[in-house]
C-alpha cells in the first residue's frame, strides 16, 4: 500500500499539512492562541516553548518540530524581549523551504496588532499551502512512535504487546519504530540489552536505564501514579514489563535522543531522561511531552495505549488510541481507535489486533482522522531538559 | 501447562508466582490454577493480581517470569496480591494518601 504523502521542498514526506503557530515564550501565548482559532479545524496548531531562558535542547526540539514533515508552514510569535534565538529559528524554517514568519508583539503594536497581522498570514499561508505537491511514500519513509499513559494491569496483557506486533509487521517492512520512556524500562535493562544489534549497543542500553532508574530514585517518585495502582499495577517493574511489551520482537538498531532522526529504517529507544545530573524536575511531566519528542525524531504520527482512559492527542502527528482494557472501551469508546480488550475477552488475538493497528497506521497516514483528531485534541508540551549527544555506540552497527 | 487452570485466570510464564485475573471476580470465588483448588479473599478486578501457592515474606514475586518486586509479608494461596503486600525493589509506588481506596476487599 502507498501512501499519499505531502512532499516538502527539503524533500522530507508528510502525512499532514499543517500549519503551526509557535509562542517562544509564554508571554506570547495567548496571542498565539487567538491567532489559531478561528482555522483550528483546518489544520492550524498550536505548539510553543513558554520559558524565558534560552536552552539548547528546547531549541532543538522546536527547530525539528518546526521542520516536521507534517508541517506546512510557521508562524513564530515573540513578545520580543525573550531569550529564544527566534532569528535563528526563522532561517532554519525558510531555508527547509517551508514559509515563515515572525511576529514581533513588541515591535507590531501590542495585542490587537499582532493577532490581526497572524490572521492575516495564516489566511493566506492556508490558501499558499491548498497547492503543496504530493508523492507516493512507501511504509519504509514512515516513521511511528508509541507511548502509553493511564496505564493499568491490562496495558501489558492487551493493547502493548499489541503494538508491538504492529511494530514488528512494521519492522519487517524497514519501517523505522520509536518506542521511548526509559523510567519505565526499569527492571527491563538486561533484557533488552540482548535484543541489542550489537554487544556495545546492549551495555549503552543498560547504562540508559540505570541512568533513568537514577534521576527518577532522586526524585522519589517512579513513573507509575496512583491511577496506575488503581488499576492494579503495582511497582514500576510490573508497569515496565507492560510498557516493555510495546516494543514488539525486533532486534533494537539504536539509541537516539529527542530531535535525533534515525536515518534508517528499524527499532530504535529513544532516550528521554537528561543527562548530568537531574535539574529541571520530573524528566516528563505528562505523556504529551513524549509524544513531542517522538515528533522531534521524526514521528509522523504515534501508537498510544491505554487502560485507564487517555484522551489525549497532539498538535502536528495524529495519535491512535489503543484500548486494554474492556470495560473502559465501553465506557469511553469515541476516544478509543482500537478496542484492544478484545483479546483479554477471548474475541480476538493479539496477531489480529495487531494487524488491526498496522492497518490503521496506514489508512491514518493516508489521510483518515484518528478519533483525537476529529474530537479536535491537540494537546502539546515542552520544557527545560538538558541532553549530552550520542555516544557511537549507540548508532547501528557501530560494533 | 499441562496442569489446569480456570479460564478466568491468565499465567504469564510458567515460573510465575502471581496469577492474573481476566474479569472482574467476586471474593469467594473459587478458581482452579495449575490444578490447586483456591478462593479469593477479595473482589479481584481485570488485571489485578492474587497469589495461588504461599509466598513467604521476602520472596521474589515474578510475573511474565521476571521479578516484579518482593513480598512485604507472607501471602496465601487466593490472596489478593498488590501494593499492601507487594514492594519494588527500585523505587516505592506513590498513592494519594491513606484514606485512598486504591483496593477493594480485605485488609
Amino acid at each position: 500500500m502507498t501512501i499519499n504523502a505531502y512532499l516538502r521542498p527539503d524533500g522530507r514526506k508528510g502525512i499532514r499539512n499543517t500549519v503551526i503557530v509557535a509562542y517562544l515564550v509564554e508571554c506570547a501565548h495567548h496571542v498565539s492562541r487567538e491567532i489559531v482559532y478561528p482555522y483550528r479545524e483546518q489544520g492550524v496548531h498550536l505548539i510553543g516553548f513558554p520559558g524565558c531562558f534560552p536552552n539548547p535542547y528546547s531549541y532543538k526540539m522546536m527547530e525539528q518540530l518546526c521542520t516536521h514533515p507534517n508541517v506546512g508552514a510557521v508562524l513564530l510569535v515573540s513578545l520580543g524581549c525573550e531569550g529564544f534565538n527566534k532569528g535563528k529559528l526563522l532561517e532554519t524554517i525558510r531555508q527547509s523551504g517551508r514559509p515563515g514568519k515572525l511576529v514581533i508583539i513588541q515591535d507590531t503594536g501590542g495585542t490587537r496588532k499582532s493577532i490581526d497581522e497572524g490572521k492575516a498570514w495564516v489566511e493566506q499561508t492556508l490558501k499558499q499551502l491548498e497547492s503543496t505537491p504530493r508523492a507516493p511514500m512507501s511504509v519504509d519513509e514512515l516513521i511511528v512512535g508509541t507511548i502509553c499513559g493511564g496505564s493499568d494491569a491490562t496495558s501489558g496483557l492487551t493493547a502493548n504487546p499489541a503494538m508491538g506486533r504492529a511494530f514488528d509487521f512494521l519492522v519487517e517492512q524497514n519501517a523505522t519504530c520509536i518506542f521511548e520512556e526509559t523510567g519505565e524500562l526499569i527492571g527491563m535493562e538486561h533484557w533488552m540489552a540482548k535484543r541489542a544489534d550489537n554487544p556495545a549497543l546492549g551495555e549503552e542500553i543498560v547504562k540508559t536505564v540505570a541512568k533513568a532508574a537514577k534521576y527518577y530514585a532522586t526524585y522519589g517518585h517512579a513513573s507509575i501514579g496512583p491511577g496506575n495502582a488503581d488499576g492494579g499495577l503495582t511497582t514500576i517493574e510490573e508497569k515496565s514489563l507492560g510498557a516493555y511489551a510495546k516494543s514488539g520482537q525486533s532486534v533494537i538498531s539504536g539509541i537516539i535522543k529527542p530531535g535525533d532522526v534515525p536515518l534508517r529504517g528499524g527499532l530504535y529507544l529513544l532516550d528521554v531522561v537528561p543527562d548530568g545530573e537531574p535539574r529541571f524536575g520530573f524528566p516528563n511531566i505528562s505523556d504529551n511531552a513524549e509524544i513531542a519528542e517522538l515528533m522531534a525524531c521524526g514521528s509522523h504520527l504515534s501508537l498510544f495505549s491505554t487502560g485507564r482512559g487517555s484522551v489525549v492527542g497532539s498538535a502536528i502527528a495524529p495519535v491512535i488510541k489503543v484500548c486494554a482494557n474492556p470495560t473502559t472501551y465501553k465506557r469511553m469508546s469515541d476516544d478509543m481507535d482500537v478496542d484492544a480488550g478484545r483479546i483479554l475477552e477471548g474475541r480476538a488475538t493479539l496477531d489480529e489486533v495487531g494487524r488491526e493497528i498496522y492497518d490503521l497506521i496506514l489508512r491514518v497516514a493516508n489521510g483518515e482522522q484518528t478519533k483525537s483528531e476529529a474530537l479536535g485534541h491537540q494537546e502539546f508540551i515542552l520544557t527545560y531538559k538538558r541532553f549530552e549527544p550520542l555516544g557511537p555506540a549507540c548508532f547501528p552497527s557501530a560494533a | 501447562m499441562s496442569q489446569q487452570t480456570d479460564d478466568r485466570v491468565l499465567l504469564m510464564a510458567p515460573d510465575d508466582n502471581v496469577a492474573v485475573a481476566k474479569f472482574d471476580m467476586e471474593a469467594g470465588t473459587r478458581l482452579n490454577v495449575q490444578d490447586t483448588a483456591i478462593v479469593l479473599n477479595a473482589q479481584i478486578l481485570i488485571g489485578h493480581k492474587f497469589a495461588f501457592k504461599p509466598v513467604k515474606k521476602g520472596e521474589t514475586i515474578v510475573k511474565y517470569g521476571a521479578p516484579i518486586g518482593i513480598a512485604t509479608q507472607d501471602i496465601a494461596p487466593g490472596e489478593y496480591m498488590h501494593i499492601h503486600n507487594v514492594a519494588s525493589d527500585y523505587i516505592p509506588t506513590y498513592t494519594l494518601d491513606e484514606g485512598h481506596e486504591f483496593f477493594t476487599g480485605a485488609h
